[in-house]
């Protein structure tokens, strides 16, 4: 059990936190200038708390106010900034400079596998077809007068794909999703796996026939690209491996 | 006038025909969409994709008397509602909204939000600031939660529902503007006007009723927990319609953002045992709420921490924040009840909860005040005349339940009892109005703000601008307020108002023209922070979240009543004086007559 430690505040000492410059590559593509998409580098003034979003919006409000990139809720909840920095997925909310070698250029690009709009915008209609696809709701006949009875170990079986924020960075960091088309992706088959699991629904067989077909779960290669890009640390893989046994062996 | 068919394109604007139109994606436009979608063609406008919308960042809870854990009932709810708003609440609005709760929940459940549940299964509570057994006596047990992600599930279910329904959602649309035609002698709404996004085009959605559920503007504020994105459109969109808005200087800053940053840590922390201490380790709630102490209501707690903060007894090298305690909970109930919040404090400020207090400070949060409605959620034009066809839920809306200070969980369930309510009452309205015919050319007002600004060669960094509002309202319109405080606001905004008009867009293009969209949404800022700071010099009392220092004490006399403000002149003239006219409304009052608060 830990104990307060009110006397050694976690505050560093007196001295004025310094800054350093830091080198943003950023990938640009503007479909009406550009053939093709070109990298361009911006320096900035960062502390090393300063978030990757943080370094976007400085270029934006400070250089360039054309560079064009989504965002929200700035603390990794609302899933509007998955992009590729340093060559992995992830939010650029919750992203630190510090977590990241700074003495390199930080390269920052749009995530891969959907189409590109415009800088570090992506189309995410393709994404959201296949969520839509596995039937992401509750299917349940009973129409109780209250709340529907659930045992806290029931409710705990699917807990970890309910943390789901649709941001896309399992789906556009899965090599079977770049050059397939087709794929479901890991981000459906998780929000499939959050019903599958659910007690009170009934409409898994549905589902599972579903994520049974061609394009579904059989497509993954368990390469764990999609678990390691996962913001909210849900266990990708494995979910989608519980997938592939309920489909062979039943629901456990 | 003209008339258009869905689908139609005339001069690059395409016409968009629906009986209800909902302006907005989150919990509130959500849950109207579920109830009208299945009843009537509708369409859901909304500026970000539903699931980004800022109710998936609500974390700690949504209220209702279930008793499931132990003993509670409405009217207590009803009672810490209006207390907790330092009776300012409309107190039939309060008695609906926790009446109403406990099906809103049972509602959500049955559309499949998972809960957390009770050893027998049941959706499990738990405590929250200001929600107390039998009038004040002890905290209760009425926050219904799944873990510190409440929103997140009440905004997924939604949205799950709303993709089973086919809700028909315009993703990335920005509504400008609304049409306002004049029929029989009022105004009446024919329509939104809504910007696209991906490709600069503008779009007119004809509709027998509209619902607003645009969300908060807490982005008038540099510290605030609120998303980029809330700038207020949609309030600012009514206001700039000549329609009144309510008990604007009532904004509440909510006690724990992370220090320095204003990320929300919930009060659920609080709810389950963590504990508010300052530089010298002392749990300072005990002095000034001795009964509920660190479960006083919002604009208490973070009033007393200023007040902490003022004397010295601030944490850290500059003595500027106060610490949250939960190193005396079990890790294994944190990671099981609060595992987000502490996941925020890890990575943003590198500070380990299990064992390490987390620097905490006052966060601007919500608004209570917004587009006045009444208890159908019908907008009202001035304080009794409803609007026909217009409606508005959630926090861009006053009905008022919060009146000067939300309770916690208060909100997750006004945009559920409200939102239904909206889209209930929209439906049924379209299911016997006309189209209203458009005026001719709707979009123009619009199309020329847009080529005005794309075209324009102005100087002034829109950036510079709404940081400089954000800090003179951080300095001067916080948690305490002055005549002098709010003076000196009051000269920044006109300052800025007059810089605004040579505002600098470098972005040119047409798609995904985020800077032009930016420098609009800056546009809406500096109108709310204008009417937010005129009303609250106006209110010479303290109440709830508006504390004067130079008028401490609540006055029931003179200011018992909501604030109404309405737009007479030029929203863009500098002297708000010139454009702004105030008025009152009466506190409907049924079973509570005002008491001294005290926890």
């Amino acid at each position: 059990m830990a104990t307060a430690t009110l006397d050694s505040p976690p505050a560093p000492a007196e001295a004025p936190i310094p800054t350093f410059t830091v080198t943003m590559m950023v990938r640009r593509f503007d479909p009406d200038v550009d053939e093709e998409p070109r990298w361009q580098d911006f320096d900035v003034e960062m502390y090393p708390t300063d978030r990757v979003l943080d370094a976007l919006h400085k270029i934006k409000w400070e250089q360039d106010g054309s560079l064009t990139f989504r965002r929200s809720c700035a603390h990794g909840v609302c899933g509007s900034d998955a992009m590729r920095i340093n060559g992995r997925n992830r939010l650029a909310c919750k992203t630190l400079m510090k977590d990241l070698d700074i003495t390199k250029p930080i390269y920052v690009e749009a995530i891969k596998g959907l189409p590109l709009e415009k800088d570090l915008v992506v189309d995410m209609e393709p994404f959201f077809a296949s969520y839509r696809e596995v039937q992401p709701f509750l299917q349940a006949s009973s129409k109780p007068e209250k709340e529907r009875i659930q045992s806290a170990s029931d409710r705990a079986r699917f807990d970890d794909t309910t943390k789901c924020i649709l941001c896309a960075a399992c789906t556009s960091s899965c090599p079977v999703f770049w050059t397939d088309g087709q794929y479901f992706g890991p981000a459906a088959i998780v929000n499939a796996h959050r019903f599958i699991f659910d007690s009170r629904d009934e409409a898994s067989s549905v589902r599972l026939d579903i994520l049974n077909d061609k394009e579904g779960v059989w497509r993954c290669r368990t390469t764990f690209n999609c678990s390691e890009a996962c913001p909210r640390g849900i266990q990708v893989t494995q979910a989608i491996a519980e997938v592939k046994q309920a489909i062979m062996f039943g629901k456990r | 006038m003209t008339e258009y068919a869905d689908g139609t394109v005339v001069d690059g604007v395409t016409y968009h025909r629906h009986d209800v139109v909902i302006v907005g994606a989150g919990g509130a436009g959500m849950r109207a969409a579920i109830e009208a979608g299945p009843k009537a063609s509708t369409a859901v406008i909304s500026k970000l994709y539903p699931t980004r919308s800022h109710t998936g960042a609500a974390q700690g809870g949504m209220a209702a008397a279930l008793a499931n854990v132990e003993e509670d009932n409405w009217e207590w709810h009803t009672f810490d509602t209006v207390k907790g708003g330092d009776y300012l609440v409309d107190q039939d609005a309060a008695e609906i909204l926790a009446k109403e709760a406990i099906d809103a929940v049972y509602d959500l459940e049955n559309m499949g939000l998972p809960f957390n549940r009770t050893p027998e299964g049941k959706i499990d509570q738990r405590r929250f600031g200001g929600h107390t057994r039998d009038h004040g006596k002890a905290p209760v047990r009425r926050a219904c939660y799944a873990a510190d992600r409440t929103g997140h599930m009440i905004l997924q279910t939604l949205y799950q529902n709303c993709v089973k329904h086919g809700i028909n959602f315009f993703n990335e649309y920005y509504v400008l503007d609304l049409i306002m035609v004049e029929v029989d002698g009022q105004k009446r709404p024919a329509g939104v006007v809504a910007y696209e996004l991906a490709t600069g085009n503008l779009h007119v959605f004809q509709g027998k009723s509209v619902v607003f559920a645009t969300g908060g503007f807490g982005k008038i504020f540099k510290t605030t927990s609120n998303a980029h994105t809330l700038t207020g459109d949609g309030v600012g969109i009514i206001w700039r319609k000549g329609l009144p808005l309510e008990d604007m200087e009532f904004f509440q800053f909510h006690p724990t953002g992370l220090a320095g940053l204003g990320i929300l840590l919930s009060e659920a922390a609080r709810g389950e045992g963590a504990i508010l201490r300052n530089s010298e380790g002392e749990r300072f709630m005990e002095r000034y709420a001795p009964t509920i102490k660190d479960l006083a209501p919002r604009d208490i707690i973070a009033r007393c921490m200023a007040t902490e903060i003022r004397e010295g007894r601030g944490a850290g090298p500059h003595k500027d924040y106060l610490y949250l305690d939960i190193t005396h909970l079990e890790p294994a109930v944190i990671d099981a009840k609060l595992p987000d919040i502490t996941e925020f404090a890890r990575t943003y400020l590198g500070v380990e909860p299990y064992t390490e207090p987390v620097p905490v400070l006052p966060t601007a949060h919500y608004a209570m005040g917004g587009i006045p409605t009444n208890v159908r959620a019908e907008v009202l034009s001035d304080n009794t005349t409803v609007v026909p066809g217009l409606y508005a839920a959630g926090e861009c809306a006053c009905v008022s339940v919060h009146g000067s200070n939300r309770l916690g969980t208060n909100s997750l369930l006004d945009i559920n009892v409200f939102g239904k309510r909206a889209g209930n009452n929209a439906v049924e309205y379209a299911a016997t109005a006309e189209f209203i015919p458009l005026p001719d050319d709707p979009a123009k007002p619009i199309r020329e703000l847009v080529d005005m600004l794309r075209k324009s060669n102005g100087t002034e960094r829109m950036s510079d601008m709404r940081k400089e509002l954000q800090l003179s309202m951080d300095t001067n319109a916080q948690v305490y307020r002055t005549e002098k405080s709010l003076t000196e606001v009051t000269k920044v905004i006109e300052d800025l108002r007059g810089r605004y008009k040579n505002v600098m867009v470098q972005d040119k293009g047409k798609r995904f023209n985020t800077d032009l969209l930016e420098a609009i949404e800056l546009g809406f800022l500096l109108d709310l922070a204008e009417v937010l700071v005129y009303s609250a010099l106006y209110r010479k009392e303290s109440r709830g979240g508006h504390f004067r220092e130079d008028f401490p004490n609540r006055d029931d006399e003179n200011y018992m009543v909501h604030t109404m403000a309405y737009l007479t002149g030029d929203a863009h003239s500098e002297d708000a004086g010139d454009h702004i006219r105030l008025d009152t409304k009466p506190v409907v009052i049924t079973r509570y007559q005002p008491m001294e608060r005290k926890y």
